[in-house]
C-alpha cells in the first residue's frame, strides 16, 4: 500500500526552491493515516483471522489449539446462525423499505413552496443525529404497554411491542425508521432540487400527467441518489447493534452483530466468534464496494 | 387549463403543507417528551393519560447528579429546614441524599460519565480532524498511483460492524493493559473517524482553487507556508463542519464503549441505559441525564443545518 503512495509527482505542481519537496510533503500528510489505519483496523483483522482458525476463549488461560475450518464449517451449518442471518435480513428489509417510503414522502412533500422549509427541514433531521443507544431506550418508555404513549395515542390498550416475540422486530424497525427517514429525506431533497425546472415545464406543456411527470422524469433523475441512501441504509441496518441490543432481549429479535457480541463477550468462543466475524466481514465488504461504486458514479454526475 | 392546473396546484400545496406539520410533529413527538419527562414530578412520568401539563420541576436533575437512597423514616422538621433547597427536593421523592461521614454530598455515576465521554470526544475529533486535514489535503493536491484504490481502502476502514473490530481489539487491549482507558476509546474513536474527516475534508480542499497556493509559491512561499497561510484558513468552515461530525460520531457511539470500557472509562451511552434495571426505573431521571446527553447534539445540529446534506454523504453529494 505505502508503495503505491512513493510515485512521480504531479508535473504541473511548482515546487518552491527552499522547503521541503512536494513529494516529501505528500507523504508526510499521507503516510501518517495509512499506517494509522493499517495498525488499528487492518492490523487487529488479522490477528482475529489467526484466532479463527483456533478454538481459543479469552476466558480461560488454556493455550489457543489450532482446528483448522472446523469453525467455518460448523458455523455455516449451523441453523441458528443462519436463523440469526434471517432475523437480520428481514430487519434490513423492514426498516430500509420503510425509510424510502417515509423519507422519499416527506421529500416530495418538502419539495413543494413550504413555509419555513428550512426550518422545518433541520427540526426533521435532528433524529438521526441522536445517540441510537440513549435515545432508544427512551422507547421503551413509548413503548410500555401499560403507560407509553404510544398504545394511549393509537388507542391500542395495552398492546405488548416489544415483549411481545412477534411484534419486537417491528418495534425496534419503527424506532429505526424514525431515525433514519431524516436521512433517506435529505438525501432525495438534494436529488429533487436538481432536477431542472424547464422538464416539468416541458411536461407541462404536454398535458402529461402527475403520474406520467412523476415515473418519468421525477423518479429516473432521482433514482442515483435515492440508491446511495438505500445502500447506505443496508450497510447499516445489517450491522444494526445499539437499538435492537437495548430495547429488547427477545430472541425474535437477535440479529447477527447481537449473536456475534454474545458468542464473544457473553459465552467467550473467541475462535469461533472470530470466524462468524470474518463471515459478516466479507458480506459487509461486498456491500460496501456496491455503494463506493455507486458514489463514484454519482460524484461524475 | 392553465387556470384549473395552478387552483388544483394550490390546494396540492396546502395539503403539502399540513402533510409536512403533522410529520414533524410526529418526528419531534418522542424529542418532546424526553425533554418534558426531564421536568416532571415522579408521579407524573407515567400516567394514564400521559401527562401533557404540569408543574415543572428541576428535581429529576438534582437526582441525577446525587447518588440516593430510600428514606426509612421522615425528616425531622430541624432536619428539613437545615437541608439545602436542592436536598428538600429529594426528601419530598422520599429519599435522602447519601453523605460521607464527614457529611460530603455523594455524586452519582452521572457527571463522572459526562465527563469520559467530554475527553473522548474531544480528544479524538481533534486528533481525527488533524491528521485528516493533512491527508485530504495530499490526496486533493498531489498525484497519487492508485488515488481511488487508497481513498477505497480508508473508507472501508469505517464501514466495519463495530463488533467486528471490537474483538481482536479488546485482546490487543487486554494485551497492553488499554482496556478501560481513555486512551483505548480514543485510539478506537479516532480510527473510526479519520476514514470519514479524510473523504469529507477531501471535498472542501478540493473547493479551495489551487491557484491561490500557487500564487503563494510565486511569491516565494514554501508548499507549507501556502498550506497554513492560504489553504488552512480557506478551509476553516470545513474543518469546523467535519470537526463538530466528528464529534457526535465519538459522542453518540455506543457498541464500543459497551465492550472497552466498564467503570473507569466508562462514557454516558453505555452508562445511561444501565441505569434501567429491573424494578420500577425512575424515568424523570433517566429523561434528565438523556436531555442533557442530547443537548449539545441538537445544538450542533442547527450549527451545522447547512452542512448536513454532505457530511451525511461522506462529502460526495455538495449542492
Amino acid at each position: 500500500m505505502a508503495t503505491a503512495v512513493m510515485t512521480t509527482l504531479d508535473p504541473n505542481s511548482r515546487s518552491a526552491a527552499r522547503g521541503m519537496s512536494d513529494l516529501t510533503i505528500r507523504n508526510l500528510f499521507i503516510i501518517p493515516t495509512i499506517i494509522f489505519l493499517i495498525v488499528f483496523n487492518i492490523f487487529p483483522l488479522l490477528y482475529s483471522l489467526g484466532y479463527s482458525f483456533t478454538d481459543f476463549r479469552a476466558s480461560s488461560p488454556a493455550p489457543a489449539s489450532f482446528v483448522g475450518l472446523q469453525n467455518y464449517r460448523e458455523l455455516l451449518n449451523d441453523p441458528f446462525i443462519w436463523s440469526n442471518f434471517a432475523i437480520t435480513a428481514k430487519y434490513v428489509i423492514v426498516s430500509v423499505v420503510g425509510q424510502v417510503i417515509v423519507g422519499f414522502g416527506v421529500a416530495l412533500l418538502l419539495n413543494r413552496d413550504i413555509p419555513l422549509k428550512g426550518l422545518l427541514t433541520t427540526l426533521l433531521l435532528l433524529p438521526m443525529m441522536l445517540s441510537m443507544a440513549v435515545v432508544g431506550l427512551f422507547w421503551k418508555l413509548l413503548y410500555d404497554p401499560s403507560f407509553g404513549i404510544i398504545n394511549y395515542t393509537l388507542g391500542l390498550g395495552s398492546f405488548e411491542w416489544l415483549s411481545n416475540p412477534d411484534m419486537a422486530l417491528y418495534a425496534v424497525a419503527i424506532t429505526d425508521i424514525w431515525m433514519w427517514s431524516p436521512f433517506v429525506m435529505l438525501l432525495s431533497l438534494a436529488g429533487l432540487s436538481a432536477v431542472p425546472k424547464h422538464l416539468y415545464e416541458a411536461a407541462a406543456i404536454d398535458r402529461a400527467g402527475s403520474f406520467y411527470t412523476f415515473f418519468r422524469i421525477t423518479l429516473p433523475l432521482v433514482a442515483p441518489i435515492l440508491m446511495i441512501a438505500i445502500i447506505f441504509r443496508t450497510m447499516e441496518a445489517f450491522k444494526t447493534f445499539d437499538l435492537a441490543y437495548i430495547l429488547t432481549s427477545q430472541p425474535t429479535t437477535e440479529v447477527i452483530s447481537i449473536r456475534l457480541y454474545k458468542m464473544a463477550f457473553q459465552e467467550w468462543q473467541t475462535g469461533r466468534s472470530c470466524a462468524l466475524a470474518y463471515i459478516v466481514l466479507i458480506m459487509i465488504l461486498a456491500i460496501t464496494n456496491i455503494y463506493v461504486k455507486y458514489l463514484n458514479k454519482v460524484k461524475e454526475r | 387549463m392553465a387556470a384549473v392546473t395552478t387552483s388544483t396546484e394550490r390546494s396540492l400545496n396546502k395539503l403539502a403543507i399540513v402533510g409536512v406539520l403533522i410529520v414533524t410533529i410526529i418526528f419531534l413527538a418522542p424529542i418532546y417528551w424526553i425533554a418534558s419527562t426531564a421536568f416532571k414530578p415522579r408521579n407524573l412520568a407515567t400516567t394514564i393519560p400521559p401527562t401533557v401539563v404540569f408543574q415543572p420541576e428541576i428535581s429529576p436533575f438534582v437526582k441525577l447528579f446525587t447518588k440516593r437512597s430510600q428514606l426509612r423514616t421522615a425528616p425531622t422538621p430541624e432536619q428539613y429546614a437545615a437541608a439545602p433547597w436542592w436536598e428538600r427536593l429529594v426528601f419530598d421523592g422520599g429519599e435522602k441524599v447519601v453523605r460521607s461521614g464527614r457529611g460530603e454530598v455523594q455524586w452519582s455515576g452521572y457527571p463522572n460519565r459526562f465527563m469520559n465521554s467530554l475527553i473522548v470526544a474531544i480528544t479524538s475529533t481533534v486528533l481525527a480532524v488533524g491528521m485528516g486535514t493533512f491527508t485530504a489535503y495530499g490526496f486533493s493536491r498531489f498525484r497519487i498511483k492508485g488515488e481511488q484504490d487508497l481513498l477505497f481502502f480508508i473508507l472501508s476502514t469505517r464501514m466495519l460492524p463495530p463488533v467486528v473490530v471490537a474483538i481482536p481489539m479488546f485482546l490487543m487491549y487486554r494485551a497492553v493493559g488499554l482496556n478501560d482507558t481513555h486512551w483505548g476509546l480514543i485510539i478506537l474513536y479516532t480510527a473510526f473517524n479519520l476514514s470519514f474527516s479524510v473523504w469529507l475534508m477531501k471535498g472542501f480542499m478540493d473547493e479551495i482553487p489551487k491557484e491561490y497556493e500557487e500564487a503563494a509559491l510565486v511569491d516565494g512561499y514554501t508548499r507549507m507556508e501556502a498550506f497554513f497561510k492560504i489553504v488552512l484558513p480557506e478551509a476553516a468552515t470545513g474543518i469546523a463542519a467535519t470537526a463538530v461530525f466528528c464529534f457526535i460520531t465519538a459522542w453518540n457511539e455506543y457498541a464500543f464503549a459497551l465492550i472497552m470500557t466498564n467503570r473507569r472509562a466508562q462514557t454516558a451511552p453505555p452508562f445511561i441505559p444501565s441505569q434501567v434495571g429491573s424494578g420500577l426505573p425512575d424515568w424523570t431521571v433517566i429523561a434528565a441525564g438523556t436531555f442533557l446527553f442530547l443537548l449539545p447534539v441538537a445544538i450542533f445540529t442547527f450549527l451545522l443545518r447547512n452542512h448536513l446534506l454532505r457530511g451525511m454523504s461522506f462529502g460526495a453529494i455538495r449542492k
